[in-house]
């Protein structure tokens, strides 16, 4: 039980005894000791890093230009000159992963980001009010919950792919539509938990407190609820940023979401996909990836609910 | 319990009639007209396309054309498919059979799979089968099922030339001949599906049959001087399945949308695909029909399941 203990004094904190840093530094220490017991969490979090620095660095020092069309070196196999070898077009390959590596990680963070947001200002709306608004939005949540997620995500691009691309150009208009309809259609769970949480929050101690000391709510929702919240907030969120990955890339993969110009992992896969026997390299380099990054986002939540959620009573 | 049944199932007319409505907002607000393939073709005529539009309600308000749409459904009138010229509910029906063949074979392997491997993990904990179980399962589910499918055409169809990559409905061979292709060709797409499904079963199973087996009862029924058998399948398995049935029923929509990327990676002529046809080539009312199927879909099986919960679960009372 030694690991509520480590809750209760930030609690403690945010009243405002102890310095707040203070506080907030040691549930940090805390998770981070928690987080690094789990062997698998460590590795994934080393392997996500990885994968990002590569991605952004990547494209200023690896200068190959990623849509040089070269007809005599098509399909290749790797090499000194391709380290990843060449498409169809004899494009090079580690500059194309490089770049859609980019956009492939910004979909997920930024869909993630869409979905986190919304899901807590309705979770909170709906935990901190109660009554008809809290009836209203879970019926909502309910709604979205029960919608085909993936017929409802190719119905939407296929409604709006050109009006997106016509208001913000090829490129931002078909990114800002998928992150926006991937974020969109993600928020729910994280509404249901940061609900839940604050059903039971708004009730403790020390909101009475800081309510009775005349804290109006919006200042009572952000300093001292919403915080003691967003332990599972932080883990749905990091699985939200693997599961954006994989619908951008079922998407592109389905020939539904990025046009060949923007070579998003999905994408990639979706051009190699009819020439697996003579080019396998083509398809295995992008499906590696979103594999990899994917999987070891996977690890870093499943080391987050360990390290966050202080009921978890972690062995040895 | 009769009561809870007609209470639930008053309860997903509502959650059918708000799906309805997202689907409809969906296509209204979008730009250009999706249903007026006919209407703002360049070949027709302006006052043939105006007409058109007339006869077709495009110009009413759109409560009115919502309201229309809805009976029209209802009905069973689900339009014509703007691609093939036939009706779309029987374009379906000839879909459905080879994708229930596949998403059901796909379950059941999925079950095979998880099923005893879950509960084997649970009864051993951390133990060497079940590190290595949960270590697959994670790979299992992270594992994008477009890349598995790649993998394996790539390793079974073209390496080592074993099986077909392309899913045939009209095989050109009869009895045992056409069973023996018939599996031939099957077997991929089930295990792509399947294994994926298995991979996200499992962690339930595991999950739920270590919750059960730490209670103080099955301890009682070990104490009684039971069988480590019967504990296992009496007293943990029984109870630890209640929340892992509901979950399977829940997770049937997720395999019908889960199966749309694997019938277009095998070409399956499943209705998954239909799905992907239908949107290349702007096909409005048939993509809207499957829609609509995959929705009702999760509105009955959630239905499913939580009339299944509570026949299952004795401490459920419905007051």
């Amino acid at each position: 039980m030694r690991d509520e203990g480590a809750v209760l004094p930030a609690v403690g904190d945010v009243i405002g005894r102890r310095g707040r840093t203070a506080g907030a530094g040691s549930l940090a220490r805390e998770a981070w000791y928690r987080f690094r017991r789990h062997r698998l969490a460590l590795f994934g979090l080393v392997v996500a890093a990885v994968m990002a620095a590569v991605v952004i660095a990547g494209p200023f020092v690896y200068r190959t230009p990623l849509d040089e069309i070269d007809f005599r070196a098509k399909l290749q196999a790797p090499s000194r000159a391709h380290p990843l070898g060449t498409d169809d077009l004899g494009q090079d390959l580690l500059a194309r992963l490089l770049y859609g590596g980019r956009i492939s990680l910004a979909v997920g963070v930024s869909a993630m980001l869409i979905a986190l947001t919304v899901g807590v200002m309705m979770g909170a709306a709906a935990g901190y009010a109660g009554g008809l608004v809290d009836h209203v939005l879970m019926r909502v949540t309910d709604l979205f919950l029960s919608l085909p997620q993936l017929p409802l995500l190719l119905l939407v691009i296929y409604l709006f792919r050109d009006y997106a691309r016509g208001l913000l150009g090829p490129e931002a208009g078909i990114f800002v539509l998928i992150v926006t309809v991937i974020g969109g259609l993600r928020w729910m769970p994280v509404a249901r938990l940061v609900r839940a949480q604050f059903l039971s929050l708004r009730e403790q101690d020390f909101v009475h407190a800081a309510r009775a000391l005349g804290a109006a709510p919006p200042r009572q929702i952000v300093r001292h609820i919403l915080p003691n919240a967003l332990g599972p907030v932080v883990v749905a969120a990091s699985l939200d940023v693997a599961a954006a990955i994989i619908a951008e890339s079922t998407l592109s993969f389905l020939g539904l979401g990025f046009p060949p110009d923007i070579p998003t992992w999905g994408r990639i896969l979706f051009d190699a996909k009819d020439s697996l026997d003579h080019a396998p390299h083509w398809a295995l380099f992008p499906g590696t990836a979103i594999f990899l990054t994917v999987l070891s986002i996977n690890y870093v939540g499943d080391g987050l609910r360990d390290a966050l959620d202080p009921r978890r009573v972690i062995g040895r | 319990m009769p009561r809870y049944v007609v209470r639930r199932l008053l309860i997903a007319v509502p959650a059918l009639l708000g799906i309805s409505v997202v689907l409809f907002s969906v296509l209204a607000l979008a730009p250009g007209d999706p249903f007026s393939e006919l209407a703002t073709n360049a070949n027709v005529p302006p006052e043939v396309a105006q007409h058109l539009r007339a006869t077709l309600g495009l110009d009413d308000p759109l409560p009115v054309r919502y309201v229309r749409w809805l009976a029209a459904m209802a009905r069973g009138d689900w339009g014509y498919s703007f691609q093939s010229r036939v009706h779309v509910d029987e374009l379906i029906l000839q879909r459905l059979p080879t994708s229930l063949f596949v998403i059901g074979s796909a379950y059941a392997v999925a079950l095979a799979v998880a099923l005893p491997v879950g509960i084997l993990s649970a009864l051993r904990p951390y133990s060497i089968f079940d590190q290595v179980a949960t270590t697959l399962a994670f790979i299992g589910f992270s594992l994008p099922t477009f890349f598995t499918g790649l993998l394996l055409i790539l390793v079974f169809s073209i390496r080592l030339d074993w099986l077909p990559f392309i899913y045939r409905a009209d095989l050109d061979a009869t009895g045992v001949r056409w069973v023996f292709e018939q599996a031939r060709q099957s077997i991929m797409p089930i295990a792509v599906l399947g294994l994926f499904q298995g991979a996200v079963l499992t962690r339930f199973v595991r999950a739920s049959v270590l919750d059960v087996v730490r209670l103080d009862y099955v301890n009682t029924a070990r104490a009684k001087g039971l069988s480590e058998r019967r504990v296992v399948a009496k007293h943990v398995v029984r109870n630890a399945l209640i929340p892992v049935i509901t979950v399977i029923a829940l997770q049937v929509p997720t395999i019908f949308t889960g199966a749309v990327v694997t019938e277009q990676i095998f070409r399956v002529p499943g209705i998954g695909s239909l799905l992907i046809a239908a949107i290349l080539a702007s096909d409005t009312p048939v993509v809207l029909a499957i829609t609509f199927v995959y929705a009702v879909l999760v509105v009955v099986f959630n239905l499913v399941a939580d009339i299944l919960y509570g026949w299952l679960d004795p401490r459920i009372t419905y007051a």
